[in-house]
């Protein structure tokens, strides 16, 4: 961090997409019904996110208005707007995990990532979540790092292990 | 495998597959493979029996299977046909495993699990008492079959159900049995399935949809998660037996939450193999029946529990609920007539088809016949899903079951119901567990999570915390749930951070009963029930928070006021290292914290080697150190928990 950022606009770093890519994804509904949230979760399953032309797409091909497909997307939790990191780190809030301390991991993980719970760091490596249960009560509290519970519980060690895979991966 | 054309290809194809297992008696290994015991590395000690198997050259066969239910001590391996109970295996036990248990029939006692009553090591699964109360029915497969593989099912008299409500009963004798067996609704109302069924059989349309409401959302529960992914045939032959009752009915839907991965492979497995043996699908059986499944994946809101709003969902709206009536039995999907029912009231369909409703009537209590599953959590010994007769009493499901409290603790509540539930207090102990004993206590029987909690929980805080959840949860339709449960939470905030004021109780109980009287749905009504609930069994405590700005429990740490005791303080320096608000001063010969810049955020009190920081309340004092601590707190220096003293 040498630079000074101060005073300086963040750029926003704007991720294009193909939109024939979307094209493919919706072709197997059509004519169906009631298949808005499959195709918002494919979308995203493909993106990892759901980009604003995305949403264009889904809003032209199923004869609806921005605003509907928007309204439905905004309405569910699973849905984002901005890029996700490449990690995931979700903690689990719900009450078994809550009542056996899961707030201090999260408070941890806080610290450890310097972002809140709902946040992407900068540099797109991690994002960190809240979830409220993952049916793993009887392990509480859990972790779930990149759709796999873990019961790892140590803030620093959840991420440094991560940061060890990412480095093996690179090299 | 070829299409079944009619029932006796059904019992043949059952016959044909027990004798071949009767005949090869092989040794079975059945290894837990639900997400607890994933999380514990089951997958790792799958592959590990694999790789041994083929190096020492035994033959077994190496079963996946469901949740067992104990999954604190996964991951479970459970060696047939001595009937070996395994926990905690490692991948590197698979040799040993293999070599003295299977080859040699001895038990290996490091992998025994100890009983936390008894103190004597377990064989088998009966001689656990964690097993010992529990009656299985919905549970039955679960931990004993493949669920990827629908020969195993089959094999334990699977469809069985399907094809004698085909060949042998009309619709309404199916329904008629369900009534008899008075089988309520497990997905928290306990509305009894006979009436709803015949609701939708006597509701006049071309097009009928019977709906599989898989969307568990409360927090805590997880037991319709284990069976559709140790079980999903059985709910999908229920759902069958209900398509055929209401008549009609060609097309179903299996709602699933979107945090639950596996449950939707595995019944997406299952659904692909029904069709391949034409258990789905046009004619099936040879009856002219036709009935088809389709799984619909949630995608995170809470409210989608809600029946009108789990519909919406499904025709992939906003998932917000409408007023009823029409009712969805009347008007539901598509505005079709719709009847929805939950995971475990499904599975509970086949055995009562097959044993009778005077059977399943002579299980449980007169008003709620049959079992119920529960997700035994919070601060017990043995942590897992239970299934136990209803009438219980929660004495019986705490001590015989879950081994007593942790630590050997005080009992101080038990939790149910999740954010619709509430607390029932020590006095209730004995109370018989069923639908109208819970409704009486002012707790809800829910989807059956049973958090328990013990004397190191505030129950000032556990309200807030489920307040938390419904306000970020609710969908805001009504002004009752979503500016009411606005306003509880910041109520409740405010009495946890110890700037409560005389009044906050009356008027959480006033904005409470506003709630339950005019919110839209069930979920907006049964919001304040937590809240309801402790005050009224613990108004002590919330008394302590608003008057002397005091935890009884000692967990709400923004109550009170820092202060270092000087005499015994060593000038080790780590609390000062340890605030991050800068709070602390270091003077030449003592350190002492500056109220102004103190957030009360209990750090210091962790750090502490000798314990010299304490709280200290306007009347009385809790001396700190370890014991201010709330339990299972991390320390932030090292990371490792806290032992509370």
């Amino acid at each position: 961090m040498s630079n000074c950022v101060c005073g300086t606009k963040k750029e926003e770093k704007k991720i294009q997409i193909d939109v024939d890519d979307v094209h493919k994804l919706l072709k197997k509904y059509e004519g169906k019904t009631g298949v808005l949230v499959h195709a918002l979760q494919d979308v995203q399953e493909e993106f990892g996110f759901l980009p604003e032309e995305s949403l264009e797409v889904i809003a032209d091909e199923f004869d609806l208005s921005l605003a509907h497909v928007y309204g439905v997307a905004s309405f569910y939790a699973h849905f984002y707007f901005t890029p996700r990191g490449k990690n995931i780190i979700k903690v689990c809030t719900g009450t078994a995990c809550y009542v056996r301390g899961s707030k201090l991991i999260l408070e941890g993980l806080e610290e450890e990532l310097g972002i809140k719970a709902g946040e992407t760091t900068d540099d797109l490596e991690f994002t960190l979540e809240t979830v409220s249960c993952v049916g793993c009560c009887a392990l509480a509290p859990v972790v779930v790092v990149n759709e796999n519970v873990s019961k790892e519980r140590n803030p620093k060690k959840i991420i440094s292990a991560l940061k060890n895979k990412g480095e093996e991966n690179d090299e | 495998m070829s299409k079944l054309k009619n029932f006796k290809e059904l019992s043949a194809l059952r016959e044909k597959i027990c004798n071949k297992r009767a005949r090869q008696k092989k040794t079975i290994v059945r290894v837990c493979s639900g997400t607890g015991c994933r999380a514990s590395g089951s997958q790792k000690v799958v592959e590990a029996f694999k790789k041994e198997a083929a190096k020492q050259g035994v033959d077994f066969e190496i079963r996946p299977t469901g949740c067992q239910g104990l999954c604190e001590k996964g991951p479970i391996v459970i060696v047939e046909p001595l009937d070996v109970f395994y926990q905690k295996v490692d991948p590197f036990d698979a040799a040993k495993i293999i070599d003295l248990t299977i080859n040699r029939g001895k038990v290996i006692d490091r992998l025994q699990v100890v009983d936390p009553i008894t103190g004597d090591l377990a064989v088998k699964e009966e001689e656990i008492s964690f097993y010992g109360k529990q009656h299985r029915i919905v549970l039955r497969n679960c931990g004993q079959i493949d669920p990827t593989n629908i020969e195993d099912y089959i094999a334990v008299g699977g469809y069985e159900a399907l094809a004698k409500v085909l060949s042998d009963m009309t619709p309404e004798e199916v329904i008629d049995e369900v009534k008899k067996s008075n089988l309520r609704g497990r997905g928290g109302a306990g509305f009894p399935v006979g009436r709803k069924w015949e609701g939708g059989r006597r509701t006049k349309g071309n097009i009928k949809y019977i709906v599989c409401n898989g969307d568990e959302g409360d927090p805590g529960a997880f037991m319709d998660r284990s069976v559709l992914e140790g079980d999903p045939h059985s709910v999908i032959e229920g759902m069958a037996i209900g398509a055929y009752a209401l008549g009609n009915c060609e097309k179903g839907f299996i709602y699933v939450r979107q945090e639950y991965p596996l449950a939707v492979e595995n019944l997406t497995i299952a659904i692909n193999q029904a069709r391949e043996l034409g258990l789905l699908g046009n004619n099936i059986l040879g009856s002219c029946f036709n009935f088809d499944l389709e799984i619909k994946r949630g995608a995170g809101a809470f409210i989608c529990g809600e029946s009108t709003a789990l519909m919406f969902s499904i025709e992939g709206k906003r998932g917000m609920p409408r007023t009823t009536p029409p009712r969805s039995v009347e008007k539901g999907l598509w505005g079709k007539p719709t009847v929805l029912n939950n995971v475990e009231t499904l599975a509970n369909i086949a055995p009562i088809i097959i044993k009778g409703a005077d059977w399943y009537t002579s299980i449980g209590t007169k008003g709620s016949p049959g079992t119920k599953i529960f997700a035994l959590t919070g601060k017990v010994k043995n942590t897992g899903l239970i299934e136990v007769p209803m009438g219980v009493t929660i004495r019986e499901i705490v001590y015989d079951i879950g081994g007593g409290i942790l630590g050997d603790k005080e009992f101080k509540a038990v939790q149910t119901g999740g954010p619709s539930g509430g607390c029932i207090p020590k006095e209730y102990l004995d109370l018989p567990v069923d639908f109208d004993s819970l409704d009486e206590v002012g707790a809800m029987m829910g989807s059956g999570g049973l958090v328990v909690m013990d004397e190191s929980n505030c129950m000032v805080e556990i309200a807030r915390y489920f307040l938390s959840f419904t306000q970020v949860e609710s969908c805001g339709k009504c002004p009752p749930c979503r500016i009411g449960t606005y306003e509880m939470f910041n109520i409740l905030t405010r009495i946890v951070e110890g700037k409560g004021e005389e009044g906050d109780i009356e008027r959480l109980e006033i904005i409470g009963k506003h709630i339950q009287e005019t919110a839209l749905c069930g979920l907006g009504k049964s919001a304040p029930n937590p809240v309801l609930s402790t005050i009224k069994y613990f108004r002590d405590e919330y008394e302590a928070h608003i008057r002397n700005r005091y935890c009884p429990a000692g967990a709400c740490t923004a109550l009170g006021r820092y202060r270092i005791h000087e005499e015994e303080c060593l000038l080790c320096g780590l609390c000062k290292e340890v605030c991050v608000y800068d709070a602390i001063v270091e003077e030449r010969d003592r350190f002492y914290i500056d109220q102004s810049y103190c957030e009360k955020c209990g750090a210091c009190i962790g750090v502490c080697p000798t314990g010299c920081v304490v709280r200290e309340f306007e009347e009385k004092t809790v001396s700190s150190g370890k014991q201010a601590v709330p339990a299972g707190r991390v320390c932030r220096q090292t990371g490792r928990q806290e032992v509370v003293k």
